[in-house]
């Protein structure tokens, strides 16, 4: 090898400060992954530890009793679903008149950028719009309040999924289905949309994920309440909201039941994240 | 008014042809008209929701702003007794934490994303970056919890001791890290939001390095450039645009974060030049105050609050935006 090596002046040293500079960017790598296995092993450990049929069984306790997280549980899943079943058929809509009807149209582009900012828009802000325009006339937190802030939120990813998927339809399809004299809402609706399921579906399941674990939005909307409760027009618990007010409290058996529900969240947001990634890889392969 | 034109088109239109046509057809053509309205109505709801944003939190925001006028952005207080409100704290606090986390976060962003574009072998390169993607899939309020109990007593006990042994005796920089070490503080924070948003600025300029025309790249290593005189001559010029688009995403998103800073913060309403001190930022003051603003002014000035920070991140994310429209659209030519 030596001996084939151009020999130039400088070129040692520009070598080593190449590897050098390529060897900081693989430490950095190590580090983003030690970082997430760090936060996956605390959470599997000391959660795991406070994992018992009670969590699932049991109510939210007052400090130094026994309980679990079992109204938490069930009203983050009621809350979880009212909002996707508010925010998706919008977003879904929304997102086809963009990839659609108003493909080209001044309206899409205005809706894109603005959906585009909504989709990062701090969530803490959604929960103070929420507060004004609902809690505060109907002068208490609710459920519902809970379900539209997150609803909020599901739409801009719901939109952007959406309208991507859309886009990758082929127009070829679109126009052998026009020229059999279809119109355009049914081509949409049998051609379209089924070509795009496994997309369309993909955004549905990210938006869940990212809404299941949001909790700046619930503490303005539905905050908390110790009991089990189905009644959507009174304040409502959610896992968020319990981990933040247990883990920030100093009770031990509290602090124990905030990491089992940070660990059933991590969880239920990661195997919703693969299966999203993994729906969309099967879609691209076919 | 675009809407308008087209609505009207399609209408104008199916009207004429509808007499010739035969019934299914007409059928179809008002389906097609109900589902264009529904489906347009859907996109315009899209900026109404925003448009209620924005009017409610400056109807929300007005008594506090009409009171304390501009001096509400530099007031450091916050108390409640007195009524006496200010978002100046918060406002140092959110920026302060922000900058940590830019200076941790963007150098190791890039890093990770020269890895996986020049380094990491083919095999490998999927399963690491799904692995920092699923980072930015946990929720914020994980990141808190783990924060709090596993990340401040590391940052109590080893990175702010050696911190302040190294930079203690430096003229300027000893104030930075002043006082005793709580662990719970403004440095903290600024870590917990670089991991935060490190996954953002990673996918993000992956994605922009991707877009580098594999000739450029090749022609350098063919005059004999080694990988990083490519790296830094070809690559990050050729798509410093979208460079700048993913750090402005990943400010936006720690301008706007919340959860985790609230757990970590300490939530003191102080501006203190070391970073060692408890602070709060914008987002930690609405979040610790769900339970407590009562009162008119009170809450007022949280919504206020509110308002400043969807503005900030709104203009920052909107600046990141165009950035990354301007790459796509030079890719796509």
């Amino acid at each position: 090898m030596a001996d084939t090596q151009i020999v130039r002046p400088g070129y040692q040293r520009r070598r080593l400060v190449s590897s050098f500079m390529m060897g900081l960017a693989g430490v950095a790598t190590c580090a983003g992954l030690a970082v997430l296995a760090l936060i996956l092993a605390t959470l599997v450990v000391k959660g795991g530890a406070a994992l018992s049929p009670a969590v699932f069984s049991q109510d939210t306790p007052p400090p130094g009793s026994d309980g679990g997280l079992r109204n938490a549980i069930l009203g983050s899943l009621m809350m979880t679903a009212l909002g996707t079943l508010i925010g998706a058929p919008i977003g879904i809509l929304a997102g086809t008149y963009m990839a659609e009807y108003g493909r080209f149209s001044r309206l899409t582009q205005i809706v894109r950028f603005i959906n585009d900012s909504l989709l990062s828009a701090p969530s803490i802000v959604i929960g103070l719009f929420v507060y004004t325009v609902m809690v505060r006339p109907m002068g208490h937190l609710s459920g519902w309040a809970g379900a539209v802030a997150l609803a909020i939120l599901v739409v801009p990813v719901v939109v952007r999924t959406t309208e991507n998927m859309l886009l990758l339809v082929p127009d070829q399809l679109r126009e052998a289905a026009h020229a059999m004299g279809l119109s355009r809402a049914y081509v949409i609706r049998n051609v379209t949309y089924r070509s795009a399921q496994a997309g369309i579906v993909t955004g549905l399941i990210l938006a869940v994920a990212r809404i299941s674990g949001e909790t700046a939005p619930l503490l303005f909307s539905a905050l908390n309440s110790s009991f089990l409760s189905f009644d959507l027009n009174a304040p409502m618990a959610s896992l968020p909201v319990v981990i933040f007010q247990f883990a920030l409290s100093p009770y031990a058996d509290w602090q124990r039941l905030a990491w089992a529900g940070a660990l059933l969240i991590t969880a239920a947001v990661l195997v919703l994240s693969l299966l999203a990634r993994w729906l969309s890889k099967t879609e691209v392969g076919q | 008014m675009a809407l308008d034109a087209s609505l009207r088109d399609a209408a104008g239109g199916t009207t004429r042809q509808s007499p010739s046509k035969p019934r299914l057809m007409r059928g179809l053509a008002r389906s097609d008209q109900f589902f264009h309205v529904l489906t347009g109505s859907a996109a315009l709801s899209v900026l109404l929701v925003l448009g209620a944003i924005i009017a409610s939190l400056i109807v929300g925001a007005w008594p506090a702003l009409s009171t304390f006028g501009l001096n509400f952005f530099v007031t450091e207080s916050w108390n409640p007794v007195t009524e006496k409100f200010g978002a100046g704290a918060a406002i140092y606090g959110t920026l302060v934490t922000s900058v940590i986390a830019m200076v941790i976060a963007i150098p190791a962003g890039l890093g990770i994303a020269v890895f996986l574009t020049e380094l990491c072998p083919k095999p490998l390169r999927s399963p690491i970056g799904t692995a920092i993607e699923l980072l930015a899939g946990i929720p914020s309020i994980i990141y808190g919890v783990w924060g709090l109990f596993v990340l401040a007593p590391f940052v109590q006990t080893v990175i702010e001791p050696a911190l302040m042994s190294t930079f203690g005796q430096v003229p300027v920089l000893a104030s930075l890290f002043e006082g005793p070490p709580y662990g719970i503080g403004v440095l903290t924070a600024g870590i917990v939001l670089a991991i935060m948003v490190l996954p953002s600025i990673t996918a993000v300029s992956r994605d922009v390095f991707a877009t580098v025309p594999p000739m450029l790249k090749e022609s350098a290593y063919g005059i004999g450039c080694t990988t990083w005189e490519v790296v830094r001559s070809i690559v990050i010029p050729y798509t410093r645009v979208g460079l700048l688009g993913a750090v402005m995403l990943g400010l936006g998103r720690a301008l706007g974060e919340t959860m985790a800073v609230t757990f970590v913060i300490g939530n003191a309403h102080r501006i203190s030049p070391s970073l060692l001190a408890p602070g709060t930022t914008i987002s930690a003051t609405i979040a610790n105050e769900y339970s407590e603003a009562t009162g008119e002014l009170y809450t007022s000035s949280v919504i206020a609050l509110g308002l400043i920070l969807f503005l900030m991140t709104f203009v920052v994310l909107a600046f990141a935006r165009l950035m990354l429209a301007r790459i796509e659209r030079n890719a796509g030519k």
